[in-house]
């Protein structure tokens, strides 16, 4: 018998194609409404910090090192009022044996592929998460694909998913290059049921149990330096992952009061799904693009329960410019020696804004940093842009308009973050729970999960529900 | 004559989904575009230049579609210098105090 491989079939097997891929039965969580049992799941289908600490060590992960940024520091202070300037450090992820932090993903469902005899591991990824699954899967003798979304329909690729390309080739996986569309989802089904391999999915309660290290090792590394907890530690916010790995890692290192800051690069008005808009937008990833939707929707992933979910987590959720992060990623160059980036660098312009508004005593974490080179400089990015009719220019970042200008600023003083209002996300969240399980009351349980899982009270999951004409 | 060995790094390329096929819910332009792939091998025999091929991947899953590139380059680069940016390091030593350098 042959497989119907439609998209529509393959579309229908999703579910059955991915209990096979991961090795999960997410059933077993599950409530039947919207509440499911996210701790029990991080638990079981997880790893301890030890056990995590130990996987990574295996193939060079982790430990990478905490660098105080003096000089960013220093002109921090000088454009703050008197008094503040926080200290800002940088995790320098670049470091990881592929280049970023998502060798801290890759290592843990790579080791699971292995441990569960898979032969290979495929992943669905444009980003630097694609060269991290091969890079691992070459230690561990294992095959691995990995699908991106690389072209225009006129064959066009984006220099920095070309780079990422590159470098998957070069630790022996085979890349599938796509062009534009989500039914990229569909090719990677499709290659699961052909190869049997295992889904290293970004969204497994292991890929991100391999970043609470991350979270930990900060901690830790603060400590040591200042003698006291990070105050705040600020994220490059994409699917969610970076965000509750660092966040947890951070909470299981005892950091209560360490406020949690996601920070993406605005690309308001630009469809992700676009053929014309893919090659207008500068930044891959890192950005709203991806930010805001994984947010206020997280089960849209690639398993039934993402463990990926930012909202659980986040105090503040912020934007900058794509101007303004080509900017820091400069200034990091020039005046720290450290030529890295461009999405990694978005946490770092948001810190450098938000620096200025805390007291000079205090800690700010940058907790990433990535790999650059040909495709993802500055540079190219922007040669590029030009070349799509972008136009560059200096002036006010506040004159940013993705698509269609990008806006370098003249002084640093105009790096600023734009507060993305978390409330309104929160209810949207809530709101999509509703619509996706149908429910026309919110049980007990519900409101508890809906709570936690926006980091708000029970009361607070009331209000909204009301104002929803839900019944409680 | 064939002009391309069995062997030779290749990339070849496909229509995964014709416009037709291809999800109900995708933006205008991109609905009129099929889904289409591209991948790179070794041809598993001799082949002219856009011709229906077979290769073997890097990791040996074997493969069909149009014969597009020979030994295909990877063109993405470092740009050209951009203006906009040359100038930030020497203004932000001027505000450290520096002279600029």
């Amino acid at each position: 018998m042959t497989r119907d491989i439609s998209y529509e079939a393959v579309m229908a097997r999703k579910n059955e194609i991915m209990k096979k891929a991961v090795g999960i039965d997410y059933q077993v969580f599950e409530s039947g409404g919207i509440a499911f049992d996210y701790e029990r799941m991080m638990r079981e289908v997880g790893y301890t910090i030890d056990e995590i600490r130990k996987i990574q060590a295996e193939t060079g992960v982790g430990n990478t090192p905490l660098i105080e940024l003096k000089n960013l520091t220093k002109l921090a202070r000088k454009l703050a009022p008197p008094g503040k300037g926080a200290r800002i450090f940088i995790k320098d992820e670049a470091c990881n044996p592929s280049g970023s932090f998502k060798d801290r993903r890759a290592s843990v469902s790579v080791y699971r592929a292995q441990k569960l005899g898979f032969k290979g591991v495929i992943a669905a990824t444009s980003g630097n998460y694609g060269a991290a699954v091969a890079s691992q899967a070459a230690m561990r003798s294992l095959n691995c694909i990995v699908v991106q979304e690389v072209f225009d329909s006129e064959g066009r690729g984006q220099p920095e998913i070309l780079e990422k390309g590159r470098k998957c080739e070069a630790f022996g996986a085979e890349v599938i290059q796509l062009s534009v569309g989500p039914e990229l989802f569909y090719t990677f089904l499709c290659l699961l049921e052909e190869t049997g391999y295992f889904n290293a999915s970004l969204y497994t309660p292991f890929g991100i149990a391999g970043i609470e290290t991350l979270g930990y090792e900060v901690a830790e590394q603060v400590r040591a330096a200042t003698g006291r907890d990070p105050d705040a530690v600020v994220i490059t916010h994409a699917g969610g992952g970076n965000v509750t790995g660092t966040a947890r890692g951070l909470l299981k290192a005892g950091c209560r009061n360490t406020k949690i800051i996601g920070a993406s690069v605005d690309l308001t008005g630009l469809h992700m799904a676009s053929d014309r808009d893919f090659n207008r937008k500068s930044f891959t990833t890192g950005h709203t693009g991806f930010g805001v939707p994984f947010a206020t929707w997280p089960d849209r992933a690639d398993v039934p329960r993402n463990a990926a979910r930012s909202l659980r987590y986040l105090d503040r959720y912020v934007t900058v410019s794509q101007g303004e992060v080509f900017y820091m990623t400069e200034a990091l160059a020039q005046l720290e020696g450290m030529e890295r980036g461009p999405a990694g660098n978005t946490s770092l312009a948001a810190a450098f804004a938000i620096a200025r508004e805390m007291d000079e005593d205090q800690v700010i974490v940058v907790q990433e940093t990535e790999y650059t080179g040909a495709g993802k400089l500055p540079s190219a990015q922007l040669t590029f842009a030009t070349e799509m009719g972008v136009e560059v220019r200096r002036g006010d970042p506040a004159g940013d308009k993705p698509g269609e200008r990008i806006v370098i600023p003249e002084h640093p003083a105009q790096i600023r973050v734009k507060e993305v209002n978390l409330d309104a996300l929160r209810k949207s969240y809530i709101s999509n729970c509703i619509k996706h399980y149908k429910v026309q009351k919110l049980t007990g349980e519900d409101i508890r999960f809906l709570a936690e899982d926006t980091k708000t009270i029970e009361d607070y999951v009331r209000m909204v529900a009301e104002e929803l004409g839900i019944s409680i | 004559m064939p002009d391309v060995a069995k062997g030779t790094w290749v990339q070849i390329h496909r229509v995964v989904l014709g416009p037709e096929e291809r999800s109900p819910h995708l933006p205008d332009d991109t609905k009129k575009v099929p889904l289409e792939l591209r991948l790179k091998g070794f041809l598993t025999h001799d082949a002219c230049i856009g011709d229906e091929v077979e290769i073997e991947t890097l990791i040996g899953r074997r493969v069909k579609g149009r014969l597009v590139k020979v030994n295909p380059e990877y063109d993405h680069g470092f740009g050209r210098p951009v203006p906009e940016l040359l100038t930030i390091g020497m203004e932000l030593r001027k505000i450290l105090g520096g002279d600029g350098r």
